[in-house]
């Protein structure tokens, strides 16, 4: 965190200072650890196990809060006969599909939970699961029951197929010894950790998780975080002040590009974009995506708000509101697929709008060939960036693979406008907008991206507008597509854009809540969970009163959605009677006098509903949560220690070795996570080869950004972290002949890179099943171009990605080092070839369920 | 508290402003390094890997005004864990430390620069006025800690001026303004030497044994700095002077002997003109 | 760190770290080593000591009737100023920058003092040998010598207090002799200078001249050697060591001649050749010893560490690993 967010890490070091422990949990000793209590080196890609280890360490010593979890969790629901756990499958859940590679959720269910209703429709399809369905279910919208009170549940949490002792038996073999064997982490060590973060959780005290892609960029990914999930719930430290997981995020606003998404299978809002299903209309849909309980329940009222900011007018009761105006999805369209799509000739053109996927996306070589095979391809930055140089001095050019001569694609590079060039607002990981004004008009022809889409489309539109009438143009004509423009360049206004976002009722004024939000078309919203950003006409965003000036929650600095509530499910910090846990961790509470949830925050929760309050039979939506229902997103109220539905690599996390590992799967039979994402046209290494002998890791300096297109063409940040290197211990530099400072070169099955070595303490060999093993540190953010230049470690990375959201494992790799610089030439590429012949690799090698 | 501003004859003058920095907190972020950089408009200062730890920049000079130092030790950190495990010893710790012009109180650049270029500032800091230095090039081997340096191109000499222009309207300096962990705390001197003692005790308690001030103590070779250190280690493990003296306190002395050379050297001529024989 | 304490297991038995005699940053210098050029400031320090010298002798040999000598010694008494600041404006860059020193005067920077004794002493030394050379103003011209011989010494001894006045380890630790190596030295020059340039007829003073100043130079030095104790280092080996080494020998090979050719022209030319050059050589020694103690941290480090124990009543502070930084 002190690397990659060292602006945030002033608060963890605040805490330090008032007493908080930090551990530090990273096979690399950073400049986090320095500043860590407890540094925990481990084996990259075997955190499951690490956190197993911790969820089993609290149920077997009774450590859970036992209140919290009983009152908010799913602890006690019992779970369908029809389920089999990893535990009587060898790694394997029931359902699995072994053809098509996916589970059927249907075993997974609750006893007495309906999911019939959605059949075909959710999540079942095959198509559909390749599109994400997970991650297209934002807050855990699956639906479980269309009926929500038919779920048994047993109290005393003792029934064999309630929720809780399934997590009891499924856990009792992440035991100390076998985080040992698994991750390399000595078991005084782990007891330390279990210690204080028990320690530190229960009424009075709270511990938070903090985590960024080095728990996501795995083919088991999204289950790293359901394991933090599953502990945290069982701890009490959700909705509670000091508690939560913290996901910090990436480039500045990519929580804001999920909100409203540059993700191909969502809609604003977190809304699933519609699949091409023959005869689904609008309602059809909702019924299939929405819950009958909890805040999904209105999603129809989102949608339709939706399309009516979208096709304005057009969009009426009679004609649906537009909704087969929608794209549909037909399968995964992700940066991955989509390299293959161009390979293959069927995708023709690309638009890379602040992407560098030719040194930033895994097996960059694969990303340029892809390139090399397209009609064109535009590219808007800053500076010549990799992307848009790679078809005159990519690698490729240099190997010989691809002559300038022979490749097709028209390349455009336009100059793009920085964020200090514009205005707009940033999402941070907190939900929370934060707008900046323009400081200076951009120089020569950069332009925004708001110019540049704004223009675009009016373009676009008119050259439609002037050909005969064609139905399938009307999506395009009947946008609303009216925005005042402003300055030198005609950029649209973004508070305007702003406003849209936030809605507006029939007469045009703005909305103040998504509670507001009406299913009849009498609304517009570009965004439901934005739905306030704007209230009363004010840019809330844009509130800058300074924390001192206010309570310590800080409510009107900027604006966080959804309703500028700061910390989620809040209602979780008071008992099942709304009084606080304790005195220190007070945060909402019921008063019973004003008959309201009272507190420093926005409740998270119906405001005048009373904790003794139990929904009526039959009762749909919000009004179906009970007053003890802290989680209000999901479609039973309850934190999920177990997921019914909604992710489709398993109900609950189980350890599988990354894609390429020296290790075998201690835990289970089955070696890798089964329904994994592997592409087409990949070569992957076998497992346990001893020609790829060395877990290697990629990550980041704060000195430099991503894949460098901020940093590299920068002296300031170039002479900070000058070329490409490697990071060894000094035990693997002499069982290899590394020399510090000297070159090596690193070899995967997809590709060789050259980086000069650094040998340092802060790389620790570590003990996994026995043998002494070691890992390579490599960061990612160098290129050919630029001040600053190296070797882009995703030469080395494959696409073997996880299942739900599609994301790259490139955190646990198996590479070979040896000295010495790379060959030049055809003779880099015949050095992979050699290393693919020595380890046998085949087609099929690694494809394997 | 000696006020070199005073001495050096402003009436009444605006408390004298310093520096603490406090390396137990600094996350090596070089944030500071960056925002001088840009504040000041400093050249880049050189594209190479040197192998360091994570310390490309290498040292103070002419265009490194914040230096970050990275220390990679086998030694315990109090209780700190580190996991890491080398050749059977299992202790490890990474220092980081940005360095800058100590703004001495008695600052040998400042006494020795012929021209006037180097200057003392109302707030009692030490500052080059780039219009009027002729690049001598005197200050450079005077300053005991290896601050100030010249640039090539024309050989002026550069160092940090505590951003002159910026405190002067009541702006902190751009260092200081970025560093995300209050590292560089910025203030009048005497409450930051106050804050800092406390800062030295509380660590004590919770076992930093080695917590130790740098350039705090009034009654140092410089009279004390008005940029001064909270370091984990001996001060020359960081590349600083353990024992700093500003040079011209022995400059009478060095007077008197050059006198007394000087004389004999007359004395000497005119001996060998009178008793000299010429066959 | 203010953590809190995570009861760490100490594995047994620590073995220790291995202890150097000094630490250091990578091994980088402490100080910014001067930016001098060694041709420009070292043949300045030879320079202006052999034209303050010559102008001290000059005026004895003046009053004591020996014309020759008089004349020959005034007129390198301007050579040599004229190139030493020649030689200090290369340095510089540019003309106007020696100017700028004379800005202000400050008596706590040498080289301000030693800018105002110049500008002062380079007229002087100007008129002196103008009129010797073109007989005209005998008068004025004898007064200007005499003014020149006055603060000649000067101009030969400031030099030192110039490169004392630094915080490089071997030269401001050896401020009590280099005045007396640079005065001594720049007898000697002087001395070699009235040999070279004067028949035999009239160089008794110069030879007694640069007999002493021998005397003085290799006094002081060996004094300055035993006191500096580790710091004489840089002044035995090295660069430094090795000029310093071929000064003393042309020294003593300069005197030698100079005795024994005392009545040949050409032998005490040579004498004279000889001590100039040995005279230089010192200067450009001094100068690399400065160089090399402050390019290595042991020499800044080293005496301020047993300094500090000398304080702490002789506990010797405690070091870490040489070079602690090092990422292994
Ligand atoms: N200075 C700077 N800041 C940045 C960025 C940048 O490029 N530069 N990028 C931004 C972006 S886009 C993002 S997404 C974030 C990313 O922020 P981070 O996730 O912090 O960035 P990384 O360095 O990629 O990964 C973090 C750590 O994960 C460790 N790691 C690797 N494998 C494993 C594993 O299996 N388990 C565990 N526990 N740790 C592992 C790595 O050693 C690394 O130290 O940073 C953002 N902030
Ligand atoms: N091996 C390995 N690979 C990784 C990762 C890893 O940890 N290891 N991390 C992954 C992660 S988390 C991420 S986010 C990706 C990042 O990978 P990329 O997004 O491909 O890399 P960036 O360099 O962030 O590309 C962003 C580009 O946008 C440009 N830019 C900045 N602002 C603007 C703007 O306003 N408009 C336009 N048009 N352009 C702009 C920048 O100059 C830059 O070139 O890398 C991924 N790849
Ligand atoms: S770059 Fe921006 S987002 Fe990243 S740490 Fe610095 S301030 Fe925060
Ligand atoms: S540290 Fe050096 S440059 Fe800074 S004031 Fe002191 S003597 Fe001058
Ligand atoms: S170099 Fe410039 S600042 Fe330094 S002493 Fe000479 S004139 Fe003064
Ligand atoms: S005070 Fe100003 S000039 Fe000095 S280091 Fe900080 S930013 Fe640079
Ligand atoms: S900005 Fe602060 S924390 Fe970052 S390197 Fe500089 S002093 Fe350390
Ligand atoms: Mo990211």
């Amino acid at each position: 965190m002190a690397e990659c967010h060292p602006v945030g890490f002033q608060w963890v070091m605040a805490a330090k200072a008032r007493g908080a422990a930090v551990v530090h949990v990273d096979p690399r000793f950073t400049r986090t650890s320095a500043l860590a209590d407890i540094h925990v080196p481990l084996r990259a890609g075997s955190d499951i196990a690490f956190l197993g280890g911790l969820v089993n360490h609290v149920l077997t010593q009774e450590k859970y809060f036992r209140e919290y979890v009983l009152a908010f969790t799913n602890a006690a629901t019992i779970v369908s006969e029809d389920f089999q756990d990893t535990e009587d499958l060898d790694g394997l859940f029931s359902g699995l599909d072994h053809e098509t590679r996916t589970y059927d959720f249907a075993s997974w269910r609750y006893e007495g939970a309906d999911v019939t209703a959605a059949a075909g429709t959710k999540g079942s399809h095959p198509t559909a699961r390749k599109a994400a369905r997970g991650e297209a279910h934002g807050s855990g919208g699956a639906d479980v029951t269309a009926e929500g009170l038919r779920v048994r549940t047993d109290e005393t949490l003792q029934h064999p197929r309630c929720v809780f002792q399934i997590l009891r038996r499924h856990f009792a073999r992440y035991t100390p010894e076998m985080v040992e064997q698994v991750c390399g982490v000595p078991q005084d060590t782990f007891r330390k950790v279990c210690e204080l973060v028990t320690e530190n959780s229960g009424r009075d005290r709270t511990t938070s998780f903090v985590y960024s892609v080095g728990w996501t960029q795995h083919t088991v990914g999204v289950q790293y975080i359901r394991t933090a999930a599953i502990l945290q719930a069982l701890l009490g430290n959700i909705g509670r002040p000091g508690g939560g997981i913290l996901a910090l995020r990436g480039h500045a606003s990519i929580q804001g590009s999920t909100d409203i998404p540059t993700l191909f299978n969502l809609l604003p809002g977190y809304i699933p974009m519609p699949h091409a299903h023959e005869e689904q209309s609008l309602d059809t849909f909702v019924e299939a995506e929405g819950t009958g309980k909890g805040y999904w329940g209105d999603m129809r009222s989102y949608l339709v708000s939706l399309l009516k900011a979208w096709w304005g007018d057009t969009a009426t009761a009679d004609n649906d509101f537009c909704f087969d105006h929608l794209p549909r999805l037909t399968g995964d369209h992700g940066t991955y697929q989509t390299v293959l799509e161009q390979l293959d000739g069927r995708c023709k053109g690309y638009f890379l709008l602040g992407e560098n996927p030719a040194v930033g996306s895994a097996n960059a070589r694969l990303q340029r060939l892809g390139m090399a095979n397209l009609d064109w391809l535009v590219v808007r930055d800053f500076s010549l960036i990799e992307s848009a140089t790679w078809w005159k001095d990519g690698p490729e050019i240099e190997s010989g693979e691809l002559r300038t001569e022979d490749i097709a694609t028209e390349v455009f590079f336009m100059p793009a406008a920085a964020h200090t060039e514009k205005s707009g607002s940033f999402t941070n990981t907190q939900r929370l907008l934060q707008w900046h004004r323009q400081a200076v008009e951009p120089a020569g022809d950069a332009r925004s991206e708001l110019w540049f889409a704004y223009h675009l489309g009016r373009i676009i539109r008119a050259k439609l507008a002037a050909r005969p009438a064609d139905e399938r143009d009307r999506p395009v004509l009947d946008l609303t597509w009216d925005y005042p423009t402003e300055g030198a360049h005609g950029d649209p206004d973004a508070e305007a854009v702003l406003a849209e976002i936030n809605g507006h009722d029939a007469d045009g004024r703005p909305l103040s809540s998504y509670t507001r939000l009406a299913p009849d078309g009498s609304t517009a919203c570009g965004c439901w969970i934005y739905c306030g950003v704007y209230a009363d006409g004010v840019n809330q965003a844009d509130r800058r009163r300074p924390g001192g000036e206010q309570d310590w929650v800080a409510a009107e600095w900027g604006w966080a959605w959804p309703a500028n509530r700061r910390i989620l499910y809040n209602r979780a910090s008071a008992d099942p009677e709304g009084r606080p846990w304790s005195p220190r961790k007070a945060y909402l509470s019921w008063d019973p006098e004003r008959r309201r949830w009272v507190g420093p925050d926005v409740p998270d929760f119906q405001e005048t509903k009373p904790p003794d309050f139990r929904p009526e039979p039959g009762a749909q939506g919000p009004d179906a949560l009970a007053g003890t229902d802290a989680f209000i997103m999901q479609a039973d109220g309850k934190a999920w220690l177990y997921a019914p539905a909604g992710l489709v690599d398993g109900p609950m996390p189980a350890h599988y070795e990354p894609q390429e590992s020296p290790f075998p799967n201690l835990l289970y039979g089955q070696q890798r996570n089964p329904v994994r994402d592997i592409q087409d046209r990949e070569v992957f290494q076998p497992s346990g080869s001893a020609v790829f002998p060395y877990v290697t890791t990629t990550y980041r300096l704060t000195e430099h950004h991503t894949a460098g297109g901020m940093s590299r063409w920068l002296p300031y940040l170039s002479e900070l972290q000058p070329e490409m290197f490697c990071e060894v211990s000094p035990e693997l530099a002499r069982e290899r002949g590394l020399s510090h400072l000297g070159w090596a070169m690193i070899v995967s099955a997809r590709n060789v890179i050259e980086a000069r070595v650094l040998v340092t303490d802060r790389m620790t060999p570590i003990t996994v099943q026995g043998r002494r093993i070691h890992q390579i540190g490599l960061p990612y953010h160098w290129g050919p171009n630029g001040l600053s230049t190296g070797d882009a470690a995703n030469e080395l990375a494959h696409t073997s990605l996880d299942p739900n959201v599609h994301i790259q494992e490139v955190k646990a790799l198996a590479c070979d080092i040896r000295p010495g610089r790379r060959p030049r030439g055809p003779a880099r590429r015949e050095l992979v070839a050699e290393y693919r012949r020595r380890a046998g690799i085949t087609e099929q090698t690694g494809r394997q369920m | 508290m000696t006020d070199p501003a005073k001495d050096t004859g402003y009436q009444d003058p605006p408390p004298r402003m310093g520096f603490f920095t406090d390396t137990s907190v600094c996350i090596g972020c070089k944030a500071c390094e960056v925002a001088c950089k840009e504040w000041n408009a400093i050249p880049e200062d050189g594209i190479a890997l040197t192998g360091m730890s994570y310390d490309n920049t290498g040292g103070l000079g002419a265009s490194t005004w914040r230096h970050v130092a990275f220390i990679e030790q086998r030694r315990p950190l109090a209780m700190q864990d580190p996991g890491v495990s080398h050749d059977g010893i299992d202790d490890f710790r990474w220092l980081m430390a940005s360095d800058v012009c100590k703004h001495c109180t008695h600052a040998a650049c400042l006494d020795v620069c012929p021209t006037g270029s180097l200057f003392r500032t109302e707030f009692g800091t030490v500052v080059v006025q780039e219009d009027i230095c002729n690049g001598c090039g005197y200050c450079i081997p005077a300053c005991p800690y290896g601050v100030i340096d010249q640039r090539k191109d024309d050989g002026r000499a550069w160092k940090c001026t505590l951003c002159y222009d910026r405190i002067g309207d009541g702006l902190e300096p751009a260092c200081a303004k970025a560093c995300p962990t209050d590292s560089i705390q910025y203030g009048p001197l005497d409450e930051l030497r106050e804050r800092a003692a406390q800062r030295v005790e509380s660590l004590h308690g919770s076992g930093v044994s080695e917590a130790r001030l740098y350039g705090a103590d009034p009654d140092d070779g410089v009279g004390g700095t008005g940029a001064f250190f909270l370091l984990l280690d001996e001060p020359e493990v960081y590349g600083l002077p353990p024992d700093p003296v500003v040079t011209t306190r022995d400059l009478p002395s060095m007077w008197r002997h050059v006198a007394v050379a000087a004389a004999g050297l007359l004395g000497a001529a005119a001996l060998a003109c009178v008793t000299g024989r010429d066959r | 760190m203010t953590g809190v304490a995570t009861g760490r297991r100490r594995r047994g038995e620590q073995p220790m770290v291995p202890e150097a005699e000094f630490a250091s940053y990578y091994g980088r210098p402490v100080l910014n080593p001067p930016v001098w050029k060694a041709y420009d400031i070292a043949g300045y320090f030879f320079l202006g000591g052999l034209a303050g010298a010559s102008s001290a002798l000059a005026a004895g040999a003046e009053l004591t009737g020996r014309h020759r000598l008089a004349r020959n010694a005034r007129v390198g008494a301007l050579g040599a100023i004229g190139l030493s600041v020649a030689a200090l404006i290369h340095d510089l860059g540019r003309p106007a920058r020696f100017v700028n020193m004379l800005r202000v005067a400050k008596p706590t920077s040498p080289m301000s003092v030693g800018s105002w004794i110049l500008a002062v002493y380079g007229p002087l030394a100007g008129g002196a040998a103008a009129s010797a050379v073109t007989g005209l103003v005998p008068r004025l011209g004898t007064l200007a010598g005499l003014g020149a011989a006055v603060t000649g010494p000067a101009v030969a001894g400031y030099t030192a207090a110039l490169i004392c006045d630094t915080a490089v380890p071997a030269w401001h630790e050896g401020y009590r002799e280099m005045p007396f190596v640079f005065v001594g030295s720049a007898a000697l020059a002087a001395g070699g200078l009235g040999l070279l340039t004067t028949p035999t007829g009239e160089t008794g003073p110069a030879r007694s001249l640069a007999i002493t100043g021998a005397c003085a130079e290799l006094t002081a030095l060996a004094l300055m050697r035993r006191r500096l104790g580790m710091l004489a280092e840089p002044y035995r080996t090295g660069k430094g060591g090795r000029r310093l080494r071929v000064a003393q020998a042309l020294t003593v090979a300069g005197l030698a001649t100079a005795a024994l050719g005392r009545r040949d022209r050409v032998w005490s030319a040579l004498a004279g050749g000889m001590l100039l050059a040995a005279s230089a050589a010192t200067r450009f020694g001094v100068f690399e010893a400065g160089m090399d103690s402050a390019r290595d941290p042991k020499y800044t480090v080293q005496p301020q560490r047993d300094r500090l124990s000398r304080r702490s009543g002789g506990v010797a502070a405690e070091v870490g690993e040489q070079e602690v930084g090092r990422v292994r």
